[in-house]
C-alpha cells in the first residue's frame, strides 16, 4: 500500500503524447492544474472544474476523462494524450483540426480542445459515425459561440475524410 | 476551486481498505471512477482527511453472472457494463438506463457501484437498483451484509452504508420482467427532472420515479382500468412530495409522473 502524505508533493509520471513526463504534485493536485502549471501542456482548458463543461477532456490508457475530475497522482504510470498530440507536425494540421479551420467550428477556442479529444477518440473507434451520435457526444461539452452546427460539420466532414473520401480544400480556408 | 488537502491511498489489497475504513471512518472516503466524488470535493462539500482508490483492485472490477442474476463489483465503469455483451439479455433495464447516465465522457471513469454509493435522487442507476429490487454488497473488516436498494438509501445523497464499510458490489435478481425506461432532462445526459422506470411483475407493474423525491421511490400496481390506473398515478404523483426548483416546478414534475408513469405501464403490460 503506497500512502502519499497530504501535505507533501509526489513524484508523478506518465507518458504525455507519447512521450515520457514527470513532475510532482501534492494528492490534491487536478491533473488539468498538474498538465497546466507543472508540465506547461496549457492545450488542456479549464473551465468548470465539475466535469460538466468538458473543456479538460483528455485521454487516459485510451479513454475520455475529465481532466478536472482526475487527480494528478491518479495518472501515474498512465499514458496520456491531449490536444497537443493531435496535430501531425509542428506546422501541420490533423484532419479534425483542419476540419475544424474549414468549416468555422470554433471561435473563441476554449471549448475547443476538449471538443477535439472527445471527437478524435470517438471517430477512431467510430468511423462510420452518423450525426446523431456526434450530437450525442457533443451533450458531454459546452460551447457558447458556435452553436455546435459547425462543430458537427466539421466532425462529419473529418469522418468522411478519414474513411477515405476526399474533401475539395476551399482556397480561402 | 480546488480540493482541500488530503493523504491518498492507491490500495493494492482489498484488506488494505477495510483496514483503513476501519481505522478512518468516516474521514476517509473510497474513490473510485470520480465522476460524483471529485466535484464534491472540488466545491469542497467533501472534505476527506484520505482518499482511497480502488481501481486497481483486479478482483473488483469483475461483472458476474449467478444463477440468472448479475452482480456488479465497486470498480466496473459504466462505460464496461454498458459493453457488456450480455446485458441486453441479463439486465435490459440497465441496457435501457444507462446511455442516460453522464455523458461518454464520464461513463468512461464513472463505475455503477460509485453512482449507487452517491446516490442523487435524480440518478438513473439508483433508479434501477429500486425498480429491480437488487442489494447494496456491504462489507467492513468486521463483517459482510447485504441491503436491499430500499433500505440503502435514506435521503438526498444518503445511505445506509456505516463509515466503516465499502460497497463492495451491487446485485441484481434474475427472472426480470418486461421493463421499460424513460427520461426528461433539459439536455441528454443532464441530470433528469423525471425519470421513471418500469418493470411487469407478476399480478402488475412495478414503477419506480427518479428526481422527484430525496430518493428514488418506488410503487407496486396491480392490472388496471385506464381511469383506475390514472386515478393511482395521480395519487402517487403527489405523495412524491415533488419541489420546485430551478429546473422545473412542482406540478410540471407531477404531470411527468403521470404521464411517462401511464405510458411505461402501457408499454410493459402491452
Amino acid at each position: 500500500m503506497s500512502r502519499l502524505s497530504a501535505s507533501h508533493r509526489h513524484p508523478v509520471q506518465f507518458t504525455l503524447n507519447g512521450e515520457p513526463c514527470s513532475g510532482e504534485a501534492e494528492p490534491r493536485m487536478l491533473l488539468t492544474d498538474f498538465l497546466r502549471h507543472q508540465i506547461g501542456a496549457t492545450g488542456t482548458h479549464v473551465g468548470c472544474e465539475h466535469g460538466v463543461c468538458g473543456a479538460c477532456t483528455v485521454e487516459i490508457d485510451g479513454k475520455l476523462a475529465r481532466s478536472c475530475l482526475t487527480l494528478a497522482v491518479q495518472a501515474h504510470g498512465c499514458a496520456l494524450r491531449t490536444v497537443e498530440g493531435l496535430a501531425p507536425a509542428p506546422d501541420r494540421l490533423g484532419i479534425l483540426q483542419a476540419a475544424f479551420k474549414r468549416n468555422h467550428a470554433l471561435q473563441c477556442g476554449f471549448c475547443t480542445a476538449g471538443i477535439l479529444m472527445s471527437l478524435d477518440h470517438f471517430l477512431r473507434e467510430n468511423p462510420q459515425a452518423c450525426e446523431q451520435q456526434i450530437r450525442d457526444l457533443l451533450t458531454g461539452h459546452l460551447c457558447r459561440c458556435t452553436g455546435y452546427a459547425p462543430i458537427v460539420r466539421a466532425a462529419m466532414e473529418a469522418a468522411r475524410e478519414m474513411a477515405g473520401d476526399t474533401v475539395q480544400e476551399k482556397s480561402d480556408a | 476551486m480546488k480540493p482541500a488537502a488530503f493523504d491518498y491511498i492507491r490500495a493494492e489489497h482489498l484488506d488494505e481498505v477495510l483496514d483503513v475504513l476501519r481505522r478512518e471512518g468516516g474521514d476517509a472516503r473510497i474513490i473510485a471512477g470520480g465522476q460524483s466524488l471529485m466535484p464534491m470535493l472540488n466545491m469542497r462539500l467533501a472534505k476527506p482527511k484520505t482518499l482511497i482508490d480502488i481501481m486497481r483492485l483486479p478482483q473488483l472490477a469483475r461483472i458476474e453472472r449467478n444463477g440468472g442474476g448479475v452482480t456488479v463489483g465497486a470498480g466496473v465503469r459504466q462505460e464496461s457494463l454498458l459493453a457488456w455483451s450480455e446485458l441486453a439479455d441479463a439486465l435490459p433495464l440497465a441496457a435501457l438506463a444507462l446511455p442516460w447516465t453522464g455523458q461518454v465522457q464520464t461513463r468512461s471513469r464513472g463505475t455503477v457501484c460509485g453512482s449507487i454509493a452517491h446516490a442523487d435522487p435524480s440518478a438513473e442507476l439508483p433508479l434501477v437498483l429500486c425498480a429491480l429490487g437488487g442489494e447494496v454488497h456491504l462489507r467492513s473488516a468486521k463483517k459482510r451484509r447485504r441491503v436491499s436498494a430500499k433500505e440503502f438509501f435514506a435521503g438526498m445523497m444518503a445511505t445506509n452504508r456505516a463509515d466503516d464499510e465499502l460497497i463492495e458490489a451491487v446485485s441484481f435478481p434474475a427472472n426480470q420482467g418486461r421493463c421499460a425506461f424513460r427520461e426528461v432532462a433539459r439536455r441528454h445526459g443532464d441530470f433528469a427532472i423525471v425519470a421513471c422506470a418500469a418493470v411487469a411483475t407478476k399480478d402488475g407493474v412495478r414503477l419506480a420515479v427518479g428526481g422527484v423525491a430525496d430518493m428514488p421511490t418506488t410503487r407496486e400496481f396491480p392490472r388496471l382500468e385506464t381511469s383506475a390506473r390514472d386515478d393511482a398515478l395521480n395519487s402517487f404523483a403527489y405523495e412524491l412530495n415533488a419541489r420546485d426548483d430551478v429546473h422545473a416546478t412542482a406540478r410540471y414534475r407531477r404531470d411527468l409522473v403521470r404521464m411517462i408513469g401511464a405510458e411505461l405501464m402501457r408499454e410493459v403490460l402491452s
